[in-house]
């Protein structure tokens, strides 16, 4: 019997679902889902934090997503083993699915860096799901003091959201900066400056070597004593299914340009994959909600015998916190910088072989998009107005046939 | 489907299109009380660029990035027209960075709203092609793209 199975359920899942049932509307879809709850909106977990969503409005699809698009959850099961010669995936309870093809949407996993005395700590989270989330708001009081280690996005989005809920914030980091794969250094002094603005306590440079109950010893010999403790050092692609039945994989799992991994009807999509940034022509993890839910689509399509590509994944990241905002996509890739700063904007754009390669705004975003499309499409910049353009993203810098395409054309 | 598409020959740049816009979105029935003395949160805004100008709103993309980007789930398609469920949205601005055209904005709150060619509000037809003195914008059918 055909059969399509996707391991995990999460944006890449629920787009691969959709992608199938574009090509085949009857083939059996089977979704084996690790995590109890149909497919939400995990970035809204630290929005759930302050108040600003519930988990009544986190789903990622109405309730008959699944019924509608003939798909059996599996929930609270994961894959243990895929066999690419039998086609099937071996589950953690024995029992077996055989696939005519499979998507890998695993994800990625919290990485929590092996600390002396990690044992003692009573209270300690990740913060990756919707029941991290909802532990740790269970467990946050006005008088809690929290220490999250690690100033990536995961870590400073959860002190965002504790912010109302709790006593006093401290944030580590090994780098010297917040955000530090993210931002450069300038970029990332404002945001701290207006995270440190609103209470939030750094120590950068510095890590908690060893754990004693609720006290954190520092690398710097500095201690910090917590209620709290918030582990979000980084994520690891989930890619040992694919690894251990003889699949490639280096930091995600390999993928083409149509998600076809190493092996025979395997697809995979989402955060444990590893694509081709377009920006730099090179292989990376891309662990971003769009790219999840593009390559997502492309999986799906092309499992079901379609023949979809996604060839232009790029960097894109929104970031804010406490209503500064700052949109990145692209890369720096070496080139040329246009930059334009006061003390409440910052704008830079990296250029490279008559291409924008890159971009950062802080503060003033507006229409950001029409500098990402450039990106994405590498269109040339001679082909249009770039003095004009790179003042201020307008449409009136594309050339006026372009134009007329663009806002006169069939869409 | 029926768009909104500008002629940009026939664009008087009197930004009428944003005042009715944003009139139409207020609930207001008068429209200096909708209007006065208030900033303006249109969700089309005039493009002027050397010797012209048109109006810019949500094209309603038959494959829309935006709604592929949105974390909260809350921009939507629905039979073909892009809507955003402001309950769900957390002003995130993924949208705006992701969108070819420029045509996303938040409102006054940080919420987003955008273009909904007035189906959603008591005007029922794009009050921006109703009001154009000039008839540089038109709401009709052009078929789909390949």
């Amino acid at each position: 019997m055909k059969q399509y199975v996707i391991i995990g359920n999460g944006v890449a899942a629920a787009h691969c679902i959709e992608g199938i049932r574009s090509a085949d509307k009857e083939t059996p879809v089977t979704v084996v889902s690790a995590e109890k709850h149909p497919v939400y909106c995990r970035p809204l977990i630290s929005y759930y934090l302050e108040g600003k969503t519930a988990p009544e409005r986190m789903n990622y699809r109405p309730a008959d997503f699944y019924q509608n698009n003939g798909c059996t959850v599996l929930y609270g099961k994961s894959a243990a083993a895929i066999d690419p010669n039998k086609k099937e995936v071996r589950l953690n309870d024995g029992s077996v699915l055989p696939y005519t093809a499979l998507c890998v949407a695993t994800g990625a996993a919290p990485f929590v860096p092996p600390t002396e005395g990690l044992d003692s700590v009573e209270r300690q989270f990740t913060f990756l799901t919707l029941d991290d989330a909802i532990s740790l708001k269970q467990a946050a009081t006005k008088e809690s003091r929290v220490l999250i280690v690690g100033a990536g996005l995961i870590g400073l989005k959860c002190a965002e959201g504790l912010h109302p809920l709790v006593k006093e914030i401290t944030v580590c980091d090994l780098a010297d900066r917040v955000l530090s794969s993210i931002l450069d250094h300038d970029c990332a002094a404002r945001m701290q400056t207006q995270l440190e603005r609103h209470g939030i306590r750094f120590l950068l440079s510095d890590t908690a070597v060893r754990y004693e109950k609720n006290t954190a010893f520092m690398k710097s010999g500095k201690t910090v004593d917590f209620d709290l403790l918030v582990l979000a050092v980084g994520v690891r692609a989930n890619t040992a299914l694919i690894r251990d039945c003889g699949g490639e994989a280096q930091r995600g799992i390999l993928v083409d340009e149509r998600m076809r991994t190493s092996l025979p009807d395997v697809y995979a999509a989402g955060d444990c994959t590893q694509g081709t940034d377009a920006s730099i022509g090179q292989p990376r993890v891309l662990a971003i909600l769009p790219n999840d839910a593009l390559q997502g689509r492309c999986a799906g399509v092309n499992m079901a015998g379609g023949n979809a590509v996604f060839d232009n994944a790029i960097p894109m990241n929104a970031i804010g916190f406490f209503g500064l905002h700052a949109l990145s996509a692209g890369s720096d890739c070496g080139g040329e910088v246009y930059e334009e700063t006061d003390a409440q904007h910052l704008k830079r754009l990296y250029l490279k072989d008559n291409r924008l390669t890159g971009f950062m705004l802080i503060g003033d975003t507006t229409r950001a998009g029409i500098y990402t499309s450039l990106i994405r499409e590498q269109t040339p910049l001679d082909s249009l107005d770039f003095e004009r353009l790179k003042r201020t993203p307008t449409t009136t810098a594309f050339a006026a046939n372009e134009r007329r395409h663009k806002f006169g054309g069939a869409v | 489907m029926k768009r909104i598409y500008v002629n940009e020959d026939w664009c008087l740049g009197c930004h009428l299109c944003e005042y009715n816009c944003a009139f139409a979105n207020s609930g207001e029935q008068d429209m200096a009380l909708a209007l006065k003395d208030k900033p303006l949160y249109p969700r089309i805004h005039i493009e002027e660029g050397d010797k012209i100008c048109y109006a810019v709103s949500c094209r309603h993309c038959t494959d829309p990035l935006c709604v592929k980007s949105c974390i909260a789930a809350a921009l939507q398609m629905k039979d073909g027209v892009i809507t955003v469920d402001q309950s769900r949205c957390v002003g995130c601005l993924t949208c705006v960075l992701v969108c070819p055209y420029g045509a996303l904005a938040p409102n006054e709150n940080g919420v987003m709203q955008k273009c909904e060619l007035c189906l959603q509000n008591a005007c029922g037809a794009p009050a921006c092609v109703q009001g154009c003195p000039n008839r540089a914008i038109v709401y009709e059918e052009r078929g789909t793209a390949e």
